[in-house]
């Protein structure tokens, strides 16, 4: 019985540090821009297809492909910005939530044309390797890496917000966008930053995805990224330390609810948007909620 | 040191600031009076770029009216706005710091310091977020982070809205003393008998456009601005 609760909360560990991952994207863009990027997930999608092609076509040693697509998707990220929603800033939240949307699709079947709907096996990089088998114990490597390096990232990232000058900048700008340009700032450096580093993170999110199931397809990114919207909703958006605690408490839960009761296994998927459901209903600020006008990281 | 000319602002249909033209000189404190809406805060945003507007706008002799907003701060100017807007989520701290954002940070501690012997009080509170402080020490905290940038052209919206009379009188004292130390002033007030006590030359907007002007002791001598201003009847 120990080993089995072990055994699964190791399980959504991993999987929450995942759906961490990814939320901590929502969360920085909602935090500047006040929008719901709904092509965040599709930002995952395009991170792990950039790995797949490093390793599979371009035969790059696994890292260095991590690496390059890692940093590439945080390009691209920064791309979206700059030529879908920078142009209407200004515009209604509406304009920009249907233009992520609209972003959103043209992601997804921009690859469908290109590569395909069929799934293509995603290559285990060699330190993912194997499987620990410890006291009746499972533990794919993966799952034991992922939430070390969902800490080491937030961690960093953290680093980044409290204790650099962009950092600062990011943090002034999700108060208020035109004071932090009488700083002296060119807010749009630094909203690109936000979206470079939000978008570097999926990509780490859809890398570790992909290794754990392991294919790849043009829609890959929708589930994790609505998951990951709802996990930052739970933890409060516009909150990076939420967005992290509400990915776990999202993992953690979808795998208990799976182990203790069975016959739920199947609506697994629908239990993040339940969630979702109520957080909104009864408590719309989430669980490091301050007032929601007011919430800055 | 600052020329404007013909400036207009519009929002939409409002004609908020209608083809006004006026100076600011070089060490001086010129002062812009007006009643609410008279599109006083319009015109210092548009110097700055925060709103939209045509017109000329020299600073230094370099016509700056197409520059974005960070790049005119960066020419030496700087805007303590209406509401103060200190970043309540940034320390007190914090708050200097990103007023310094292009600066060295060799010169931060030095400028810190000339900034704690104006405002004894933010020293004090250095480590507090801005969010805790009373609305007059956010008053003297957007002031400090504006001076951290060290502006040639220091402009202010109404640093006396919703202040205590005794801490309007300090705010205006340090101001006054800014200017003996040869800091050139752009200020915008309601109240104007404060201004035009402290001020070299006033203009009195109204409706948008500037209905007066003249040299501030003579604006407080005045009938009309007597009336109108300065609640005499
Ligand atoms: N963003 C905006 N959109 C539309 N109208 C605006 C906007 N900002 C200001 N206005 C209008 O422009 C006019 C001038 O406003 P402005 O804020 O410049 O006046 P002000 O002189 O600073 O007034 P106050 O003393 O109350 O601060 C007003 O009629 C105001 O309603
Ligand atoms: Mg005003």
């Amino acid at each position: 019985m120990l080993t089995t609760v072990l055994q699964q909360l190791i399980n959504g560990l991993s999987a929450g540090s995942l759906y961490a991952l990814v939320a901590i994207g929502y969360t920085m863009v909602y935090g500047v821009l006040r929008m719901i990027n709904f092509a965040h997930g599709d930002i995952l999608m395009v991170g792990a297809y950039l790995a797949f092609f490093g390793i599979s076509a371009f035969m790059l040693p696994w890292w260095v492909s991590f690496i390059t697509a890692i940093i590439l998707t945080g390009f691209v990220g920064v791309l979206v910005e700059k030529l879908a929603y920078k142009p209407i800033r200004n515009a209604s939240r509406v304009s920009l939530l249907i233009t992520a949307v609209g972003v959103s699709f043209f992601l997804e079947n921009l690859f469908l044309v290109l590569f395909g709907g069929v799934p293509k096996a995603f290559p285990i990089a060699p330190i993912f390797h194997g499987v620990l088998n410890y006291n009746q114990l499972y533990l794919p490597v993966v799952s034991i890496y992922t939430p070390i390096v969902a800490l080491v990232l937030l961690y960093m990232l953290l680093y980044i917000l409290h204790h650099t000058k962009y950092g600062m900048a990011m943090r002034s700008i999700a108060l208020d966008i035109d004071t932090t340009s009488l700083m002296g700032i060119n807010v749009d450096i630094v909203i690109s930053l936000v979206f470079f580093l939000g978008s570097s993170l999926a990509a780490v999110g859809g890398i570790l995805w992909s290794t754990q199931y392991p294919s790849i397809n043009p829609l890959m990114g929708i589930m994790p990224g609505l998951k990951a919207f709802a996990a930052a909703v739970l933890g409060g958006i516009g909150d990076v330390a939420g967005a992290a605690i509400g990915g776990l408490i999202l993992g953690i839960s979808e795998v208990l609810i799976v182990a203790f009761f069975p016959s739920l296994a199947g609506y697994k998927d629908a239990f993040a948007f339940l969630l979702l459901i109520l957080v909104l209903l009864f408590k719309p600020t989430g669980i490091m909620g301050k007032e929601l006008e007011r919430k800055r990281f | 040191m600052l020329k404007v000319k013909n400036l207009n602002v519009f929002y939409k249909l409002i004609h908020a600031v209608n083809d006004i033209s006026f100076e600011v000189p070089e060490s001086k404190i010129v002062t812009l009076i007006g009643p609410n809406g008279a599109g006083k805060s319009s015109t210092l945003k548009s110097i700055v770029g925060l709103v939209a507007s045509s017109g000329q706008i020299n600073f230094l002799s370099h016509n700056i009216s197409k520059e974005k907003t960070y790049q005119r701060i960066k020419r030496g100017i700087a805007l303590v706005p209406e509401g103060r807007k200190v970043f309540v989520n940034l320390t007190v701290l914090e708050n200097l710091r990103i007023g310094a954002f292009n600066k060295p940070a060799s010169t931060l501690e030095e400028k810190y310091e000339r900034i704690f012997q104006i405002f004894p009080i933010l020293k004090k509170r250095a480590k507090q977020y801005a969010g805790t402080l009373s609305g007059g020490e956010q008053q003297m905290l957007a002031l400090g982070r504006a001076l951290m940038s060290e502006p040639s052209l220091l402009m202010l919206d109404e640093p006396s809205l919703g202040l205590a009379p005794k801490v309007v009188q300090e705010v205006f004292e340090i101001i006054q003393h800014l200017n003996r130390e040869g800091m050139t002033i752009l200020l915008v007030e309601q109240n104007a008998a404060m201004a035009l006590k402290i001020a070299h030359y006033g203009y009195v907007l109204e409706a948008g456009k500037i209905v007066l002007e003249d040299v501030a002791q003579n604006l407080l001598q005045n009938e009309d601005v007597r009336k109108s201003y300065l609640g005499e009847v």
